[in-house]
């Protein structure tokens, strides 16, 4: 058994600038084995910044990073790569931006397989049945590029993609961002089942709070770069505490 | 099993020009194991806030609330998530879930989140539904869609699939017809009888009498405030 008293990811004091301008600033929180994190805030709010600088898609102006007690910041560029292919996972708000478009969906999912050092084509080929099927998408699309695939359709397949390896850290960036309604309760059904089975640790960026309502245990709300609160979802919510937060939650339209 | 000592409440309306509503003051309440208390008092005297500073979804100003000997004034959220997990169950009088869900599955869901096998948790999740009158037709439909009394007797499964050792109730036999209050009484009194120990809001006074061992009224948490103010 995994330790489940450390935090998974350890970030203080994170600060990102594009010249004067903050991109987010004084960042931090731990995260620990089995937690899902939402990042909430509009456009602008520097979450989706943050989200990039904890996956290493950018660099950081100060502040540490801690991954399962190593300091990924002073990480060579070739162990996070490895990181990023093996124990975490980075899904996307527009599918197309993590699917290779032009390979089949079976090749999408073994790719991951492959760059981790499988080599059997049978087992390869299995996964990747495997995944789609819980994903629900039907056998028979295996051999389809996801250019033929609904947006919905390429939600599930990116997830399938990345989830294949077993990643202990999912990174989301508004997974769903642009879905018809129908399909987003479909992906948040599936993504629930999914951190629960697996006991992955998310960190899940949207401004969609009704999103983070069902799929996230604990909430940060961003504002201008910052944190301005955190704590339990439900707590958040129901009981916000900073302006920002009692402005946003009294924003959404009731239906 | 519930000890809350001194407890006070206020909420801070910042986009309301600052305005600050005290809500509560001085509440103290204790509930043993095997013993349920009912919450009394007037519309708008707190009873709903309280339970919500139990169950960790309102902040409290000020006090303390322990809570299978786990202060919950304060503590970190994966101490709150764990305890909801595992000791403190709450059934409120919404029922808020992913559409799509069937219902079974969200019966089973509490035993699922403790690691309860696939199997066994969907047959206690029907075991609750058949008792609490739900058509068999309807467990492989997400409750979404359902009657008011259905969906608070889905709930009222969802809360009670799992032993838990403290139960919070809010209106439990709300919207029931006298047969499914029935059930859910002899549910509350089963669970008094294993030790659990529950704090309830009942309007239905009849229900009241017959599964309460006290009654804390709440209008005495109520501090001084302005004429015409409301909590909210």
């Amino acid at each position: 058994m995994r330790d489940m008293t450390q935090p998974i990811l350890s970030v203080t004091g994170l600060e990102r600038r594009y010249g004067a301008r903050i991109g987010c600033t004084d960042v931090g929180f731990d995260l620990y084995p089995g937690e899902v994190l939402g990042i909430v805030g509009e456009s602008g709010s520097g979450k989706s910044t943050l989200l990039s600088c904890l996956a290493g898609h950018q660099g950081v102006d100060a502040g540490s990073v801690t991954y399962d007690g190593r300091d990924v910041l002073a990480m060579a560029e070739t162990e996070r790569r490895r990181l990023a292919r093996t124990e975490w996972a980075y899904v996307h708000q527009h599918a197309r931006d993590g699917l290779r478009m032009s390979v089949s969906a079976g090749a999408n999912v073994g790719e991951r397989l492959m760059a981790t050092g499988h080599r059997h084509y049978g087992e390869i080929r299995a996964a990747a049945v495997d995944w789609l099927g819980r994903v629900e998408i039907a056998e028979d699309r295996i051999d389809d590029r996801p250019t033929a695939f609904s947006g919905g359709m390429q939600q599930r397949l990116q997830i399938a993609r990345n989830l294949v390896t077993g990643p202990r850290l999912v990174f989301m960036d508004e997974p769903t961002g642009g879905l018809d309604v129908s399909v987003q309760a479909r992906l948040l059904d599936l993504l629930r089942g999914l951190v629960r089975d697996m006991g992955l640790s998310v960190i899940i960026v949207t401004h969609d709070l009704a999103v983070v309502r069902l799929l996230a245990d604990r909430l940060m709300v961003m504002k201008s770069g910052r944190v301005v609160e955190q704590g339990l979802t439900d707590q958040v919510l129901d009981d916000p505490q900073h302006a920002y937060t009692q402005l946003l939650v009294s924003s959404v339209l009731q239906v | 099993m519930i000890h809350v000592e001194n407890l006070s409440k206020t909420f801070t309306l910042h986009n309301q020009g600052g305005t600050v509503i005290p809500v509560m003051a001085g509440a103290n309440l204790h509930v043993d194991p095997g013993e349920c208390v009912g919450l009394v008092g007037r519309s708008g005297s707190g009873k709903s806030t309280l339970m919500r500073m139990i169950h960790g979804n309102y902040l409290p100003a000020g006090g303390s609330i322990r809570i299978a000997g786990v202060q919950m004034a304060g503590a970190e959220p994966r101490r709150v998530i764990a305890l909801r997990r595992d000791t403190l169950g709450y059934v409120s009088q919404f029922l808020r879930v992913l559409p799509r869900v069937p219902t079974v599955e969200v019966v089973a869901e509490p035993l699922r989140a403790l690691g309860v096998a696939q199997l066994d948790a969907q047959a206690r999740a029907e075991c609750l539904l058949w008792r609490l009158n739900i058509p068999r037709r309807l467990w492989s439909l997400s409750p979404t869609t359902f009657s008011g009394g259905e969906q608070q007797r889905v709930n009222i499964a969802r809360g009670f699939v799992h032993p838990f050792p403290v139960l919070l109730l809010d209106e439990p036999t709300a919207s029931l017809d006298a047969q499914n209050r029935e059930v859910v009484l002899a549910l509350i009194l089963e669970a008094k009888a294993r030790g659990a120990a529950i704090l309830g809001i009942f309007h239905d006074e009849e229900a009241r009498a017959r599964v309460c061992d006290r009654l804390v009224d709440v209008t005495g948490f109520t501090p001084a405030r302005p004429s015409g103010g409301q909590a909210a």
